[in-house]
């Protein structure tokens, strides 16, 4: 009887312990991609601001069409669909644009940035379009 | 004109009117040739049968030229009337009475000549034809001095055929009807004269006399005669005559023959009056062509009397009376009766003539009408004076279709000779019938009134869709305000990564390059904006071509320039 209460007080240290472990793994996985993440280039930094920034700007469209419904459907899917595909453009030239891209290495980043201007201005126009 | 030549024989016909007027303005002698030429183209062209040849190559013999001929010898005897030779005339008078034993007739008393040409190009018709022999037969006898012994009820018999056949619709026809009217009018053969009745009506109710004119052809009055009614019977029983040998009465301001009174005994009905007409003067007897009898067709009318009517709902198996009611068949009163599929319906009546006899009408229907319009007839039959229709509605559930309801019941009693003939709706019946089994025909589609099928229908209001619900606008200004929001985030993100504007361009050309590329770039966005709020795509596009092909020149200039700038900077 002793020796039960002994292996079930062993058995919740044991637990404790992995907890304690797991958080603080966390912590320490979170610390080290925060540090990671500090040294990329600033261009880059600009580029995944403004992903995140139209990212936010399709969830707040989201957020209000479950508010108040789709009625004019059109509107929202040109709405939400210019804020992923800005984004999706800005992935793209965040692909070709990094120095550590083996693939890209000869495209010069003015080109990258040319076309993403210009699929921007395209998917600007068909979004207007679809407005309506 | 008058030639010597035996070849030119035809050119002697020349019309009555025509010689005459030559009589009239040249001297006698030089008509010395006529009598002789005449007599030389009778020989030549006469026939056994009274008919002539119209020249003497063609063998066949023609009535109608037997007419032209008689005319135009009439006119050569009327020129050379010292010359003629009795002989001759006395010929010609035979080929006449030969001529009229060709003559046709129909079987109501008409005579009539016709052509039974086989080469003529040009058929004359029967009235060419007897006007042809007519015209030529009265011009002759108007020339010589005895008379044409013609029977007479041949040219009353012409009379009535030319009497007889309306206005022609062909103007020669209608010609020759005139033209041979006017020649019998007065001429020396014989001048039929007709008997007309200006209404063969009679009314009891109105209390008419019988009337009678005597009139010659176009109209003229007749010389004195007797009028005389033979026999008059009705057309039922012909052969017993009510009137006998009953003489008309002359009214001389009306020019009629007329019978007082009908005698008492003359009862509603079609009778056959029988007359006979004879020139008083015994001289004259011989110029008029009278007839024997003849036959005219005359109606009496009179009110009949209806009485007794009732209508009658009877019980099927014992034949008890279930409802009765009383018909006003005068009036304009209606029954409403009801009745069901195990009851009869009866109708009855009794009709009679002024003088109180049975009477059968023409018609005697009875029809119902559903409220659908799908009608049935029926006959009411009599027995004497009694008339009654029975509708047994067990046997007449298949003919009905099984349609229950209203029925609109319609009496129609008429007939020719019945003054107050009737179609009246008498009421309605109530019929309940049992419902109609899986096979039962069904009634026949009633006409459609044209009105409802093919005039204006009704006006269809077209409901628009109802417009959706909208968010209110506090909400959506809301959330408007929002979506801005990250951009601020966004700018504040780059101020605070720390970015700079080092890489500008700072010497001229390039700076401005980079400028208007912004510029550009702003513009297009602004394009877009307008583009949202007024304009259409096809502006848009336009003005994008120029825009974009502008943008990508400055463009292509200011990235190239930064690419040449940084790549000095790593080679360097």
């Amino acid at each position: 009887m002793y020796q039960r209460e002994r292996e079930r007080e062993r058995e919740r240290d044991y637990r404790e312990e992995m907890a304690r472990s797991t958080g603080k793994d966390a912590q320490a996985l979170f610390h080290s991609l925060r540090s990671a993440y500090a040294a990329t280039p600033t261009t880059l930094k600009i580029i995944d601001l403004y992903m995140g920034f139209a990212v936010f700007t399709a969830l707040i469209q989201v957020v209000y069409m479950a508010i108040v419904g789709s009625f004019p459907f059109n509107s929202f899917l040109s709405g939400v669909l210019s804020c992923v595909g800005t984004a999706i453009l800005a992935v793209c030239l965040r692909i070709q644009v990094n120095k550590d891209n083996k693939e890209f290495k000869d495209l010069p980043p003015e080109r990258a940035f040319a076309d993403f201007v210009l699929c921007n201005l395209v998917l600007h126009l068909v979004i207007m379009n679809f407005l309506g | 004109m008058v030639s010597g030549g035996s070849d030119s024989n035809s050119h002697l016909f020349l019309p009555q009117s025509l010689t005459t007027s030559f009589q009239s303005c040249l001297p006698h002698n030089i008509f010395l040739n006529v009598w002789g030429d005449g007599i030389n183209c009778w020989q030549a062209l006469s026939q056994s049968d009274g008919r002539w040849r119209y020249s003497s190559n063609n063998p066949e013999s023609s009535t109608f030229a037997a007419g032209i001929a008689l005319e135009a010898l009439s006119g050569v005897v009327s020129l050379a009337s010292s010359e003629i030779d009795q002989f001759m005339i006395g010929a010609v008078k035979n080929d006449i009475v030969k001529l009229f034993d060709s003559i046709e007739k129909y079987d109501d008393g008409t005579f009539y000549f016709d052509e039974k040409l086989v080469n003529m190009r040009e058929q004359q018709g029967p009235l060419a034809t007897t006007s042809s022999v007519v015209r030529g037969l009265t011009a002759f006898s108007s020339v010589i001095t005895e008379s044409l012994n013609l029977p007479g009820d041949k040219i009353l018999g012409i009379a009535k055929f030319f009497l007889g056949i309306g206005i022609p619709g062909d103007t020669k026809n209608f010609f020759d009807q005139v033209d041979l009217l006017a020649c019998l009018e007065n001429n020396r053969v014989s001048i039929p004269l007709i008997l007309s009745l200006p209404s063969t009506v009679i009314s009891l109710t109105k209390k008419d006399s019988l009337k009678v004119k005597v009139n010659t052809v176009l109209g003229s009055h007749a010389p004195p005669l007797t009028v005389t009614l033979v026999r008059a019977f009705s057309s039922s029983a012909r052969d017993n005559s009510i009137i006998e040998n009953q003489e008309l009465k002359f009214d001389p301001q009306d020019a009629v023959y007329f019978l007082d009174d009908l005698p008492a005994s003359f009862d509603v009905g079609e009778y056959i009056f029988v007359f006979k007409m004879l020139v008083q003067d015994s001289e004259q007897q011989t110029v008029y062509a009278t007839g024997t009898l003849t036959q005219v067709p005359i109606y009496v009318t009179g009110l009949i009397k209806i009485e007794n009517a009732k209508i009658a709902v009877l019980d099927s198996d014992l034949g008890s009376v279930e409802t009765q009611k009383k018909l006003d068949l005068a009036g304009e009163s209606t029954v409403s009766v009801s009745a069901n599929h195990l009851q009869k319906l009866r109708l009855s009546f009794q009709m009679s003539t002024p003088l109180g006899n049975a009477f059968k009408p023409h018609q005697a229907f009875l029809r119902l009408r559903h409220e659908t319009k799908v009608e049935h007839t029926f006959v009411v039959g009599s027995s004497g004076k009694k008339f009654e229709i029975t509708l047994d509605f067990l046997g007449l559930v298949e003919k009905f279709f099984y349609l229950s309801g209203r029925y609109d019941i319609q009496l129609t009693v008429g007939d020719a000779v019945m003054e107050n003939s009737l179609l009246r709706e008498i009421g309605y019946v109530e019929l309940d019938l049992p419902e109609p089994p899986e096979n039962a025909s069904r009634p026949p589609p009633q006409p459609v009134d044209p009105y409802t099928r093919y005039g204006p229908k009704a006006e269809i209001t077209h409901i628009f869709r109802a417009p959706e619900k909208r968010p209110p606008e506090e909400l959506s200004l809301a959330f408007l305000v929002l979506t801005i929001l990250p951009l601020f985030g966004f700018i504040i993100g780059l101020l605070r990564l720390g970015v700079n504007l080092k890489n500008f361009p700072t010497s001229a050309v390039p700076a401005t390059f980079a400028v208007i590329f912004h510029l550009g770039i702003a513009a297009v966005l602004l394009l877009y904006v307008l583009f949202w709020l007024k304009l259409d795509l096809f502006t848009t596009l336009k003005t994008l071509c120029f825009l974009g092909v502008f943008l990508m020149v400055v463009g292509h200039r200011t990235l190239s320039h930064l690419a040449s700038a940084s790549a000095k900077l790593k080679s360097a």
